[in-house]
């Protein structure tokens, strides 16, 4: 069964989103890494860039091929996981120690509009029963 | 969707199904991943259901000379019992199909094609069909086709098989094969760049032999490989995909494959006029392989330019490459082309990563990595 932690957000695009202060810390799910299968490379945006919320803003390769992943919310890049650039296998390992992105969020009420961990999780479940 | 013989042993093993040329399909296993299968096939054995895969038979008293006058190949220096690699053109030097070519005699012959080209390939050999002396019979749906690939390959065989497989040479083949009670054809080829064997059985016996080599292999480290790796092993080892390499518009000197292309061969060949031109007067352009410097991975049908930023060309296949390590592609470009060592980019989301002109195959079973 795949992971679903209790205090991060989540979107419908399976990124997770955890706030430390004012910064948004952002990953995908243990459910995106199982569906991309292998990860070999991780294309990061440049520090400063500003995203809206839904935003295309990291591509992650897999063998099978190229994976966007969406801003869940509008903000400027502070930061990204430069263990990735050397190691992109971590994120198989564990997809929520092995963050992407930290971001300065414009607006923490876009937050509320995210998912939670029952919501994600019931998504999740309706994913499963439509590829019985 | 069609499904082969061995769809519930896929489920049933974690097989992460797909839809590939109208077949469901597993791309890889849960548990492995494309990587793990990949490495399997090249360090001890993995098993592929290949049943997608078209047989058409073709016999009759002309059989040798029609044939002939279809594919690129020299078919008339065929053994009895021996395996070819063939293209078959269209008028324009294009690819209609790429096949391997069984000639059991000179009256009788197997043809194994590509899945997604099957119907394409029943309509134009019926199409260049003579009246009599050869007659054709698809029989695609009657057959389950195995792939048993890597270096424990052969003695895996032997355990099951009613012969010694190791006097099997490549690209050879018997159809008296009994393979623990199952009837089968059994010939030492693959799309793999590895040792190994391709086998033929009655649909309906599919399972069941998938079962047996499944069973016999686990204590050589045999495991079921998807369709992903599939593709990154034969990418690897330089083995042309149709849709990829070869398209009706895309030929085969083009893609790098002259060696399968006897353009003065006795009676010609449909396209044999276009290619021979193409041998004398130089190709307009061809199929490079290209090593990423830069970090990123090269797609089928990205853009690439040149060391001045000129869009001379495009991906046909390109991935990560799991023996080398390394983000490869295969380009198409214009010629002049760059030789080895020198620079082409591949515009990755319009921005150019740049790598060097390598030598194809990327990846050689006797020489290891390049």
């Amino acid at each position: 069964m795949t992971k679903i932690p209790q205090d991060l957000r989540y979107t419908k695009e399976h990124e997770w989103i955890r706030m430390e202060g004012g910064v948004g810390v952002v990953g995908i799910t243990d459910y995106a890494q199982h569906a991309m299968g292998d990860v070999v490379y991780v294309e990061f945006p440049d520090k400063g860039r500003k995203v809206k919320a839904g935003e295309d803003f990291v591509v992650v390769e897999s063998v099978k091929g190229a994976n966007d992943v969406f801003s869940p919310v509008s903000g400027t890049v502070l930061e990204v996981n430069d263990a990735l650039e050397e190691s992109p296998e971590l994120l198989n390992e564990d997809a929520y120690a092995n963050w992407l992105v930290r971001l300065e969020v414009a607006d923490p009420g876009e937050l509320d509009s995210l998912l939670d961990h029952g919501a994600y999780a019931k998504l999740l479940e309706e994913l499963e029963a439509e590829s019985q | 969707m069609k499904r082969t013989d061995m769809y519930e042993r896929h489920v049933a093993a974690g097989g992460r199904m797909v839809d590939y040329s109208g077949w469901e399909l597993p791309i890889q296993y849960d548990g492995t991943g494309i990587k793990t299968e990949h490495l399997a096939v090249r360090e001890k054995a993995g098993l592929f259901d290949v049943s997608h895969m078209g047989e058409i038979m073709a016999e009759g008293p002309d059989a040798e000379k029609w044939l002939s006058t279809l594919v690129t190949n020299n078919i008339f220096v065929m053994k009895d019992y021996q395996v070819q690699y063939n293209i078959m053109c269209n008028e324009t030097g294009g690819v209609v199909d790429d096949l391997l070519v069984y000639r059991y005699n000179p009256e009788k012959f197997l043809l194994v094609v590509n899945a997604a080209n099957v119907d394409k390939d029943w309509k134009w050999l019926k199409k260049h069909l003579p009246v009599k002396g050869v007659a054709i019979d698809n029989i695609s749906m009657k057959t389950s086709e195995t792939a048993l690939q890597g270096p424990a390959a052969e003695a895996i065989l032997a355990k099951v098989a009613d012969f010694d497989p190791s006097t099997l040479k490549f690209f050879t083949f018997t159809d008296k094969a009994d393979l623990n009670g199952i009837p089968a054809i059994v010939s030492r080829t693959g799309y793999t760049g590895e040792d190994g064997f391709e086998i033929y059985v009655p649909w309906e016996r599919g399972a069941e032999l998938w079962d047996l080599l499944i069973e016999t292999g686990r204590d050589f480290g045999l495991i079921p490989i998807g369709l992903g790796a599939r593709d990154s092993l034969r990418f690897e080892a330089g083995l042309p995909l149709y849709g990829h390499e070869y398209s009706e518009d895309l030929g085969p000197l083009e893609a790098g494959f002259g060696f399968f292309v006897k353009a003065d061969k006795p009676g010609g060949f449909i396209g044999q006029p276009v290619l021979k031109r193409q041998k004398e007067e130089g190709l307009r352009r061809k199929i490079v392989g290209l090593r990423l410097e830069d970090k990123g991975v090269p797609r089928s049908g990205m853009d690439v330019s040149d060391a001045s930023g000129n869009r001379v060309g495009k991906v046909t296949s390109g991935g990560y490459c799991p023996s080398l390590d390394a983000n490869m592609a295969l380009c198409l470009v214009k010629t002049p082309a760059p030789e080895e060592g020198e620079h082409l980019s591949v515009l990755i989301r319009e921005k150019p990563k740049k790598g060097i002109v390598v030598k194809r195959p990327f990846y050689d079973r006797k020489n290891g990595k390049r």
